[in-house]
């Protein structure tokens, strides 16, 4: 029986390591989720630069106060439409069947993106550093996370130009080595990386905005359980004595 | 006490709790096998329970589903908790039923007189896949969708009928809004029908009593005991013995069940996959889709079997064989004793393999499919059912040891 | 059954320590289960409250406002009409609005902040239905003695003009006034007021 329980455990092992295997290798962003000035930040370069195409349209304005911010703070620099209330939901205004002629797709809704690509917060973070011209694609970009994607680079004018290194394996296949920036931006790279960064930590808390709290709760919980197993024990122990 | 006199004039409730609990006798050498009944009963309700608390925002409508799933993420309280109790309450529950399966496996609780009593367990383990495949569709999100899609499509393999049958189960020629409203039907009844299964499978039990792990009929032992002169004498009464215990199990099992709710509620993709994060697009198939773990082992065989004869029929009918097997397991076991304790070499041998088999075939049916992977899933399924049909002969031939005649601690 | 040997006391420390413990894990679970069916975050965002633009209400005007689902009634009032409505109190059944009906600062013979504005939640404090406005003097249906109001076609239900309830119909009290503060001159927002009132 000892055996079986042993055999069993270790034929478990290979379950509790989920690789998501394949497509590059993504870059660490080390999001922290009580940095609240960085979600800020991303909030503002979001609602700047990311929210004329894309929807936040399961989250609301007024949700940003978890990270810090007033409902006025909120009204006064984030909601650009003022027929909006801080309550309402980060739509926007672009027709999702125009949009769909100029980029071929309608720009995706963000809320879940962290949740939804392997990696979460590290693909967005390395996403929105690997962009690189390819005059091949309809907006002059591509990206090497996202191959083939249907959006410009909007934050090239932080970040600069970069180009592509493509390296030929011996398969003949050809691939991305590195990325070399040609024309540098308004920011530094390390100042360009925190943009991408802030955007990262913004959209992974976005995507399940009640995950702290739910750690929070979830530590009371087991404190508490464990003195129900402690007292629940000690009840079966003591009827137990009963039995020979 | 005058109102539990009036009661019992009326309802038989003393006799019910005596004959089943205070004065049921149950062996008194459980061991943490015996856990996973009450503890599947206990999901059961969890599952019920927080299932009616979504229904009360849940749409079911293709359009409005995969939105009113985030709505009661995000914007009702506590919704998310609910959810997360459902998601992976359906994960937990199949791991408790697997393993109480297993401890009916061991210990030969399906050999007469239990044989009806597995019979109704089988059946409760279909209505379950059942009602927990129904439910997957319901997030509307891409493995939602294609999931379905894909085992719907099973169906379409079926020789002349199998087109149109296919096309009835969708109500449509892809998985549509009429799919969904027929699979949130079905998602809402069958777990009425489960508890009906479950209270009929407790009926059996207590008619014929609960085996133990040295697969002993206390029945048939000697008499009296410290609680009564006429019980088996390794016997205790379910209460307040057994109730105690499981009490403590409830609580272990809630550490754990609670710990994944709280901290891990997608379990690393297992308990929720991460293409479910993106709305059912019916023109975009993911890259790679696979069934939730729980599924995959009979996925795996389904896919072992190669299609011939021109037809894929085969591969369905494996997987279906590989679960109404389970039904025949009292007739296959011929071994003069029923637990594990006490069988031959040959048998621990066999299940120790086949609870690795069950594992890499699981495995094999969340990855995508490669020449090598086909390979094992072949092999694996080969093993699933000589484990079964190769049952008579091994556990006739293996030397047993003798079974002693009272239980043992 | 046998009790040789049993600490009974134990025993029942030890039923009523688990069970003490099991009951507030349960009233623990509870909590989400009962606040799960309070308005969610969509249903607050929609019952926002209200701005209401009065630039354009004549005198004895009313202007409709939704302000969570609910009509709410802006109504601009005379010197005339409130002079009779500071004298003539003998058929209203609370005058001096002691039935909490509306917030402290709307508390007066007008029941408003303003004189001239009243802000009312239209819907009869009877069963529900919305009363109509009658601000004419002594129309024939209504009787000679009646001095503009609200009536209930419903079940006759009688307010005057301060949304106060008359004696001896269904209604049992005034109509509600909600939280309202003003703007400005000329926009009023109803649901939120400066004393944390009820948003």
């Amino acid at each position: 029986m000892k055996k079986l329980i042993a055999i069993l455990s270790l034929a478990l092992l290979p379950l509790t390591g989920f690789a998501s295997g394949g497509g590059p290798e993504l870059e660490s962003a080390g999001i922290d989720l009580t940095d609240d000035a960085a979600m800020q930040r991303g909030a503002k370069y979001f609602v700047n630069y990311c929210q004329g195409c894309h929807t936040l349209k399961y989250f609301r304005y007024e949700r940003m106060q978890d990270f810090g911010l007033t409902l006025d703070q909120i009204k006064e620099n984030l909601i650009f439409d003022k027929s909006k209330k801080v309550g309402d939901l980060m739509t926007n205004n672009m027709s999702q069947t125009a949009a769909a002629e100029w980029f071929g797709a309608a720009p995706p809704d963000l809320t879940l993106t962290a949740r939804l690509k392997h990696g979460g917060g590290d693909w967005i973070y390395t996403y929105l550093k690997s962009f690189y011209i390819d005059k091949s694609r309809p907006f002059g970009v591509n990206n090497v996370v996202f191959p083939n994607v249907g959006m410009p680079h909007v934050l090239m004018d932080l970040q600069g130009v970069q180009e592509a290194v493509i390296e030929t394996d011996e398969h003949g296949n050809k691939h991305v080595a590195e990325l070399k920036l040609v024309k540098p931006g308004k920011l530094s790279p390390e100042e360009y990386d925190q943009v991408a960064k802030d955007l990262a930590t913004f959209l992974t808390h976005v995507a399940e905005p009640m995950k702290l709290e739910r750690q929070r709760i979830g530590i009371w919980v087991m404190l508490f359980l464990f003195v129900f197993f402690i007292v629940a024990f000690m009840l079966k122990k003591e009827y137990w004595k009963d039995v020979h | 006490m005058s109102l539990i006199n009036w009661i019992d004039e009326r309802f038989p409730l003393t006799k019910v709790w005596k004959e089943h609990l205070a004065e049921y006798y149950a062996p008194k050498n459980f061991n943490f096998w015996y856990f996973f009944g009450s503890l599947a009963m206990l999901v059961l309700v969890n599952q019920i329970l927080t299932g009616i608390w979504l229904t009360m925002n849940y749409k079911p409508d293709a359009n409005l589903a995969f939105g009113s799933v985030e709505y009661i993420m995000r914007d009702v309280n506590w919704g998310w908790l609910i959810r997360y109790l459902h998601s992976t309450g359906a994960s937990a529950f199949f791991i408790v039923i697997y393993l109480h399966m297993f401890r009916g496996l061991i210990y030969g609780s399906y050999r007469k007189p239990r044989e009806l009593l597995w019979i109704i367990g089988v059946i409760i383990y279909l209505a379950m896949m059942a009602t927990a495949f129904f439910g997957y569709l319901l997030p509307w999100g891409q493995m939602s969708y294609w999931g379905a899609q894909v085992i719907v499509n099973l169906f379409s393999a079926i020789p002349v009928i199998g087109e149109d049958l296919s096309i009835w189960i969708r109500g449509d020629y892809v998985i549509s809004d009429a799919t969904l409203n027929r699979f949130f039907a079905f998602h809402y009844l069958l777990p009425f029908i489960l508890a009906a299964l479950v209270f009929i499978h407790i009926v059996a039990l207590h008619k014929v009593g609960s085996n133990n792990p040295d697969g002993i009929e206390i029945k048939k032992g000697p008499k009296g005991n410290k609680w009564d002169p006429n019980a088996p004498a390794d016997g205790i009464p379910f209460h307040p013995y057994y109730s105690v215990k499981d009490i403590v199990g409830v609580a272990g099992f809630l550490i754990i069940f609670l710990a994944i709710v709280f901290f891990l509620p997608e379990m690393g993709g297992y308990f929720l996959e991460a293409p479910n994060f993106e709305p059912a697009n019916p023109l975009k198939t993911p890259e790679h889709i696979a069934p939730v773990w729980y599924f995959t082992p009979f996925y795996a065989i389904l896919r072992a079997v190669p299609s011939f004869a021109g037809t894929q029929v085969w591969g369905v009918i494996a997987m279906f064989a590989s679960i109404l097997v389970m039904f025949f397991l009292p007739w296959l076991d011929k071994s003069p004793v029923k637990s594990i304790r006490y069988k031959g070499m040959i048998s621990k041998i066999m299940i120790a393999l086949f609870v690795i088999d069950f594992i890499v075939l699981g495995y094999l049916g969340m990855q995508p499919a490669t020449p090598g992977r086909t390979l094992a899933a072949q092999i694996g399924t080969i093993y699933y059912f000589v484990f079964f049909l190769a049952m008579p002969i091994y556990t006739k031939i293996e030397k047993t040891k003798p079974v002693p005649e009272r239980v043992t601690k | 059954m046998s009790s040789q040997g049993v600490d009974l006391k134990k025993r029942r420390m030890l039923i009523t320590a688990t069970a003490g413990v099991g009951a507030v894990g349960a009233g623990f679970a509870l909590v989400p289960f009962i606040s799960y069916w309070q308005p969610s975050a969509r249903a607050k965002a929609l019952g926002a409250p209200e701005e209401a633009d009065i630039s354009k209400l004549e005198m004895g005007a009313l202007l409709r406002v939704k302000w969570r689902g609910k009509v709410c009634w802006i109504v601009r009032r005379s010197e005339e009409t409130l002079k009779n409505l500071k004298e003539n109190t003998a058929h209203l059944a609370d005058p001096d609005s002691e039935v909490p009906q509306q917030p402290p600062y709307c508390k007066n013979y007008h029941r408003s902040i303003k004189p001239e504005y009243l802000v009312a939640v239209g819907i009869c404090t009877h069963l529900g239905c919305s009363p109509t406005y009658r601000p004419e003097i002594g129309p024939a249906d209504l009787g000679a003695d009646w001095e503009g109001g609200f009536f209930c076609p419903c079940h006759g239900s009688k307010f005057d003009l301060a949304a106060r309830v008359y004696k001896g119909v269904p209604a049992p009290t005034n109509l509600v006034v909600p939280p309202h503060k003003y703007l400005s001159d000329t926009r009023i927002l109803i649901g939120e007021d400066d004393e944390g009132g009820a948003a």
